[in-house]
């Protein structure tokens, strides 16, 4: 079975989804700790999972495979990216129950229901070895994620509701029918030999096609990005930290287990839409970000500007950018969750998102000040952060490829500084903006405790990011490997230039001497 | 005509003489004993279920061949009594108030019997025998409210336009006949030929039109929405389910038996219809603020994909998965509709005036939580959301599209599925997002039909997987008998 002897990976799907209809059932408070305590135990079980992955061992550990009808399979099993992204979500979801204990008062058990369910829903579509399994999984958490933004929404939460569902929906059902016609002509829905699988080119094209449908919505990628500000926005705080941390996460990771390595010549011959969406997001949505008065609208906006990186990362065929791009996926699902918190907590504090309203908050909240300086840091990419380590390595896999991607994606780093110290400018330094915002006590315990752990986490994978690459490292290399072949060549060739011939007159080196 | 025929029409003969002893029962004792003639029409039911297992038979003839006994015409059989059981079940409390009449389940019980002939129809005048006995009973049933206008209104244009229908399909059939010299299934596909004439195609298009009206498929829809809404609820909970199940049946019987040589023919007919269905019913929808007017554009969307799956089923290569998603695709619809239905009939308020308007369901969570979830989980499944169970189908038939080569059908089909999840989800709006009507909905009595839809959302909700291996090996099983 596994080196663990029991189905781990099911067991950490079944229980948040069993707590989850106990949450129904009971009082507020009582649902409270149920959350707190069921994440906290799944957390515990990433953390066994993460101890026991044996880095370098077989490709996919942990597997479950239990077959439920014909070619369809409750097939579970994990590599070093899947483990990575599961640990990132079971470390945020304690987090983001913290982050309402307090703000959420309404219909408390459901609230707590519906994000234990995302946490079973964003476990399954990482561990998912089926390719229907893990659309179920995609698609399942729509539901859950339409009832957080439309019952414990902000004003206009209805509107941002459907769009969010409609327009990820849309983008998934293309893909259902990219993968019926995947099984139809394998006749198998195993994602493991899917990968192996040399589709005819012509119809790889199609293909991915479809994928990227659905996976550049969930991104998002310019021009499909337009629900991600709205959804973020109107979401109660917990459910923007899951949307950016971990949703998001899902389309990159789409393209990692679908896309590049079961049509690799549809992403080499396509590479160059993803080169050009993703040049378009980075310099277009960072100037959008620049001129927001809303700080979530522009947490949300450099979300997508980062996403970008991020597709381009992947997008250049070579280990540093698919490293670099799951480095900047982990360090924004734990960055722009601890910013929406951070935003979150002064939120609960003046009940407005305007940045107008804020100033001088290191005065009356120095200890707030410190901890959102580290995360708008991290954002930016300054070395010694996680944001660091994954911009880094994803441009100098994109200058691999074409320097002028790399040129135009680097110059996000510089207009994310920009929005970012400029926001940071605004809401920490100078006046208040009124005597409600000076009055505005600094962190209580619990908010210690929600920030803390991803400030350290952050820096952790700032200064020694190994322990994070080292179960993928693998896993990429074959990556890399099953794309080589469709690789096309970069631009940034060096070569290294023949020795001139020495002129007549040249002074000879040691030796001979002239005649 | 042997004893072995009768033997073999055992699940037909309980109905008929059920049917014909409580028609004297309700004739003699009037509508004081409604109640217990409701009661023994279900046993009725229940009588033509066990006599349907007991006398089930992989294929077989009966009456030199007209009526087919096998698998598919058995799958369909056990659909449409369970449905009639439901019907039965939920009809007496919305009758409460107005008096509770006998003929009510008695003219269920002779409709269902109309449907079991139309599933096992293997002759042109056993199908229509079974399509009129069916067609009769529901133009009286439509227009069972005397007293409301709506009511007669439903039965009037329900009875006009299935007229003109039942005419066009005449036609068609004497076409048919006429051509091919004969009124059987097999006789007609022999005679059909890889090229057929003009004539015959004449036929076939008349009767493949005359049988879209009976599943109310986009052209000859314009009835569904008026007459959903026109009639009583119970009523209409029935015409959403199980005559759906007998002409989709009868439809696909008649399609892959009697003309496989005209499949190039009726394939681009269905398609056309799946596509009209799907985007009309999705589209339509979305103006709707009468819940009932709603289900129906809702049913007329779920019609078109089913018919994908017919469509598919043109393809040689393709028919067996094809013609299983179409069954497996009925069974999960039937469920689904009737605990829609049961779920508006619990829509009631305290002085007894049922609530249809939309609005009525406000902040329905506050009130009714387990109704609210129980709607929820329908419509997220009649969406086709996973995990819920109504994805499943919808798998299939896009899968035996795939298969069958018709890649645009799954396409639109995906696309008409998006804007659908629009009006689902405007119902789930209402009910969990929007403060809370002044109308409530209080609990009282009718413990059997909040089980019913417990069971019902219970199936499916995820729970419907668990039972997903032997619903496919029976509908494989049904599938596989008439190929």
């Amino acid at each position: 079975m596994n080196q663990l002897g029991f189905p781990i990976l099911s067991l950490m799907i079944v229980l948040p989804v069993v707590a989850a209809v106990v949450c129904l059932y009971i009082s507020a408070n009582a649902a409270r700790w149920t959350a707190l305590l069921t994440t906290l135990v799944n957390f515990g079980l990433g953390c066994l999972l993460w101890a026991t992955f044996e880095i370098g061992g077989p490709q996919w550990q942990f597997t479950e495979r239990v077959q439920v009808l014909g070619w369809f399979h409750w097939a579970l099993g994990i590599d070093g990216m899947a483990l990575m992204l599961i640990m990132l979500s079971v470390f945020l979801m304690p987090i983001c129950i913290g982050a309402s204990w307090r703000s959420i008062t309404d219909r408390v058990g459901l609230y707590m229901a519906c994000f234990l369910v995302m946490l079973a829903l964003m476990i399954g579509v990482f561990a998912a070895q089926d390719l229907i399994l893990f659309y179920i999984f995609f698609e399942a958490g729509l539901i859950p994620m339409y009832l957080i933004i439309g019952i414990w929404g902000g004003a206009n939460r209805i509107y941002a509701s459907y769009k969010f569902f409609l327009y990820t929906l849309l983008g998934s059902l293309l893909m259902l029918v990219a993968m019926i016609w995947m099984i139809g002509t394998t006749n198998t829905a195993d994602i493991p030999t899917l990968m192996q699988t040399d589709f005819p080119v012509q119809a790889q094209t199609w293909l991915w096609l479809a994928f990227f449908a659905s996976f550049a919505v969930k991104m998002p990628m310019w021009p499909v990005h337009t629900w991600l500000p709205d959804a973020h926005v109107q979401a109660p705080t917990a459910g923007s930290v899951i949307l950016a941390g971990v949703l998001l996460k899902m389309g990159g990771y789409g393209f990692l287990r679908f896309s590049l390595p079961m049509f690799p010549d549809a992403s080499a011959q396509l590479m160059w839409l993803v080169f050009g969406l993703s040049m378009i997001a980075v310099v277009y949505t960072s100037l959008v970000a620049l001129v927001q008065s809303d700080m979530k609208k522009l947490i949300a906006y450099s979300s997508v500007a980062h996403m970008a990186i991020v597709t381009a990362g992947l997008f250049a065929f070579n280990q540093q950018g698919i490293e670099g791009a799951l480095i900047v996926m982990l360090s924004h699902g734990l960055v722009s969750g601890a910013l929406f918190l951070c935003v979150g907590i002064i939120y609960d504090r003046l009940h407005t998102r305007e940045i107008a309203r804020y100033g001088g908050l290191s005065n009356n909240m120095p200890a707030f000040a410190l901890l959102f300086l580290l995360f708008t840091m991290a954002s930016i990419g300054l070395p010694g952060t996680s944001g660091f380590v994954g911009e880094l390595l994803s441009l100098i896999g994109v200058y691999r490829m074409s320097s002028w991607v790399a040129l135009i994606c680097g110059t996000g780093i510089i207009l994310g500084a920009g929005y970012m110290l400029w926001l940071y400018w605004r809401i920490a330094f100078g006046e208040a903006a009124g005597d409600d915002t000076r009055a505005m006590p600094d962190l209580d315990k619990r908010e210690w405790a929600l920030l803390a752990p991803i400030a350290a986490v952050v820096l952790w994978m700032g200064v020694y990011p190994e322990p994070f690459l080292a179960p993928m490292r693998k896993d990429v290399t074959a990556l890399v490997a099953r794309l080589a072949p469709a690789a096309p060549e970069g631009d940034a060739q060096l070569a290294a230039g023949s020795p001139r011939v020495p002129a007549a007159n040249s002074p000879a080196h040691g030796g001979e001497s002239p005649q | 005509m042997t004893a072995s025929d009768f033997i073999l029409i055992a699940p037909e003969l309980v109905l008929i003489l059920g049917g014909l002893a409580l028609l004297l029962v309700a004739a003699f004792a009037g509508d004081k004993v409604s109640g217990v003639v409701n009661a023994l029409a279900a046993l009725v039911f229940a009588g033509a279920i066990v006599a349907l297992t007991i006398t089930a038979q992989p294929g077989a003839w009966a009456f030199s061949g007209t009526v087919r006994i096998d698998s598919f015409s058995t799958y369909a059989k056990y659909l449409i009594f369970a449905a009639g059981i439901v019907i039965l079940a939920l009809a007496p409390r919305f009758y409460e108030r107005e008096g509770y009449r006998s003929e009510y389940p008695v003219l269920i019980l002779f409709a269902s019997l109309g449907m079991a002939i139309m599933v096992s129809a293997s002759d042109l005048m056993t199908l229509y025998i079974g399509l009129e006995l069916q067609s009769l009973s529901a133009y009286v049933l439509a227009s069972f409210t005397r007293t409301d206008s709506r009511s007669s209104e439903a039965g009037l244009k329900y009875f006009v336009l299935g007229a003109l229908a039942s005419g066009m399909l005449l036609y068609g059939i004497s076409l048919l006949y006429g051509f091919t010299g004969t009124t059987s299934f097999d006789g007609i596909a022999n005679a059909f030929g890889p090229e057929p004439g003009l004539g015959l195609l004449f036929g076939l298009v008349f009767v493949v039109s005359g049988l879209a009206f009976k599943i109310s498929a986009v052209p000859f829809h314009m009835w569904t929405p008026d007459v959903y809404e026109g009639a009583p609820t119970p009523v209409t909970a029935f015409f959403a389910s199980a005559p759906k199940v007998a002409a989709v049946a009868l439809l696909t019987r008649l399609c892959v038996e009697a003309l496989p040589f005209g499949a190039p023919a009726w394939q681009q007919i269905i398609a056309f219809m799946a596509i009209a269905s799907m985007l009309l019913g999705a589209v339509g929808a979305i103006g709707q603020r009468n819940i009932k007017r709603l289900l129906a554009y809702s049913s007329i969307a779920n019609v078109g994909f089913i018919l994908i799956g017919l469509a598919a089923a043109g393809n040689e290569g393709a028919r067996e998965g094809a013609v299983t998603s179409v069954l497996f695709y009925l069974t999960v619809y039937l469920v689904m509709t009737l605990g829609s239905f049961l779920a508006v009939l619990q829509l009631r308020t305290a002085d007894g005036r049922m609530v249809e308007d939309m609005a009525g369901l406000s902040g329905l969570w506050k009130t009714r939580p387990g109704l609210a979830t129980a709607i929820a989980i329908f419509m997220f499944s009649l969406a086709g959301i996973p995990p819920l169970f109504g994805f499943w189908p919808k798998l299939l038939v896009f899968q035996a599209a795939v298969d069958a080569n018709m890649l645009p059908l799954a396409v639109i089909g995906a696309i008409a599925s998006v804007i659908g999840a629009f009006y689902y989800l405007r119902i789930i709006k209402v009910m969990w997002f929007d403060a809370p009507a002044e109308e409530a909905f209080p609990i009282e009595g009718g413990a059997m039909e909040r089980g019913l839809i417990a069971v019902a959302a219970a199936y499916v909700s995820v729970l419907g997987f668990a039972l997903i291996g032997p619903l496919t090996a029976a509908s494989t099983t049904a599938a596989a008998s008439i190929l």
